[in-house]
């Protein structure tokens, strides 16, 4: 991944956070995920078995619909 | 692979024309509105065999007779049907999602909603026998061995936030640049290790007409350009029912004690999909009837059939299943594993 990338959070509608060129995401714990894929599907509502990763569980709990926004921010 | 074995009187015309195409061959006529065609399994396996020549073709049909003028002429005749059919599976889901929501990406998850599903994934996860498991893997091996091929037509057809956001999607279905990872691949691993063929095409002569048609469907839309809204419908229901369906497969997998490569390729799933349907519903089809409103039905044509042609497939599975019966065709079940 280049450093020049601009890495990209999108929030979807009751949905996970859209996370584009990111190398790792760091859970509440403090723990460090890496991944390798482009774009990862951050959970959001809390209720993953898979945290950090979205697994579709917020389409079976009722959750409050997140804020709506995207934000950019640089890598490296 | 060798062009598979007939089924009735269609297929067989069909497949001697694919080796030996006949200039004088007469179209075949168009087939009763009243005919279960989702079912015909003459009418399916003959239709998978054309389409089939626009992916990987046979070995014993010269790959130029993919654009033969017969075999195209037969192939409209039977998409027709298919296209009749596919229509009144779907009518009523498409009319409620049009009226009841205003925003395309609302629609499409209303039409993904409105099925009657037989879980067959909590079956899997809790309750099927190793051989229901593989028999399952075996009905998905006619898709999964060329995952995402379908949908991957409609790239140059499309522009703007629509493509982009398809080439994104498909470049992760494709192995992100690791020909290791292509989902395709890590299906065939997938069915290794449950001790099944994993070459392509080994399992189309035991798989029943819905299955065929599920795939069918796929084909249809994603070589039809006027179509492509509804290989994108599809595409957005197949993502978006897949994340939730994979966990369990894999919880099934794990509790029959299945070799660690089925789960991968279902844990895979469960996190690809859940960004895949993402890309699908929201930016492909979204965007895609924002920049062209007149495709606002096939989007929704489209992922309808996904959900309800994979509910009948699913529904007639488990109806084998809760009967003692084997859900493939004409093989006993030990011939299979």
């Amino acid at each position: 991944m280049s450093d020049q990338r601009a890495c990209q959070v999108e929030i979807c509608p009751d949905g996970p956070a859209l996370v584009r060129g990111a190398d790792e995401v760091i859970d509440s714990s403090g723990r460090a995920h890496r991944t390798t894929r482009p774009v990862v599907a951050v959970c959001l509502c809390g209720r993953s078995q898979r945290a950090p990763w979205c697994d579709g569980t917020h389409k079976v709990v009722t959750a409050a619909a997140p804020p709506s926004s995207a934000v950019e921010a640089r890598v490296g | 692979m060798q062009l598979p074995r007939p089924r009735g009187p269609v297929s067989e015309r069909v497949f001697a024309e694919m080796v030996t195409p006949d200039p004088k061959a007469v179209a075949l006529e168009p087939f009763a509105r009243t005919h279960d065609v989702l079912a015909d399994d003459d009418l399916q396996i003959a239709l998978w065999a054309l389409y089939e020549l626009s992916f990987r073709g046979f070995e014993d049909v010269d790959a130029d007779h993919e654009w033969s003028p017969g075999l195209l002429a037969t192939r409209r005749v039977l998409e027709e049907a298919f296209e009749a059919a596919l229509r009144d599976l779907t009518e009523d889901a498409v009319e409620r999602a049009s009226q009841e929501h205003g925003r395309t990406a609302e629609q499409v998850l209303a039409v993904i909603e409105d099925v009657d599903d037989p879980r067959l994934a909590r079956y899997l996860q809790r309750e099927a026998t190793e051989e229901q498991y593989r028999e399952f893997l075996v009905h998905r091996s006619i898709y999964h061995l060329k995952e995402s091929d379908p949908h991957a037509w409609a790239i140059p057809r499309l522009d703007g936030g629509p493509k982009v956001a398809l080439a994104e999607l498909q470049y992760d279905e494709f192995g992100g640049g690791r020909p290791d990872r292509l989902h395709s691949t890590l299906f065939a691993r997938a069915l290794e290790g449950a001790g099944l063929d994993p070459s392509y095409g080994a399992y189309v002569d035991v798989v029943p007409a819905l299955t065929l048609a599920t795939n069918n469907a796929m084909s249809f839309f994603g070589l039809h350009r006027r179509l492509r809204g509804a290989i994108m419908g599809h595409l957005a229901a197949f993502e978006s029912t897949s994340s939730l369906p994979c966990r369990r497969y894999s919880g099934g997998a794990a509790r029959l004690g299945f070799d660690s490569r089925v789960n991968e390729y279902f844990d895979e799933h469960v996190e690809a999909d859940a960004v895949h349907e993402q890309l699908a519903v929201r930016t492909i089809c979204q965007q895609l009837v924002d920049q062209d409103p007149t495709l606002q039905r096939d989007v929704l044509l489209g992922a309808s059939t996904c959900v309800r042609l994979d509910a009948l497939a699913s529904a007639q599975m488990l109806g084998a299943w809760h009967q003692g019966l084997s859900s493939l065709l004409g093989t006993p079940q030990e011939e299979v594993a």
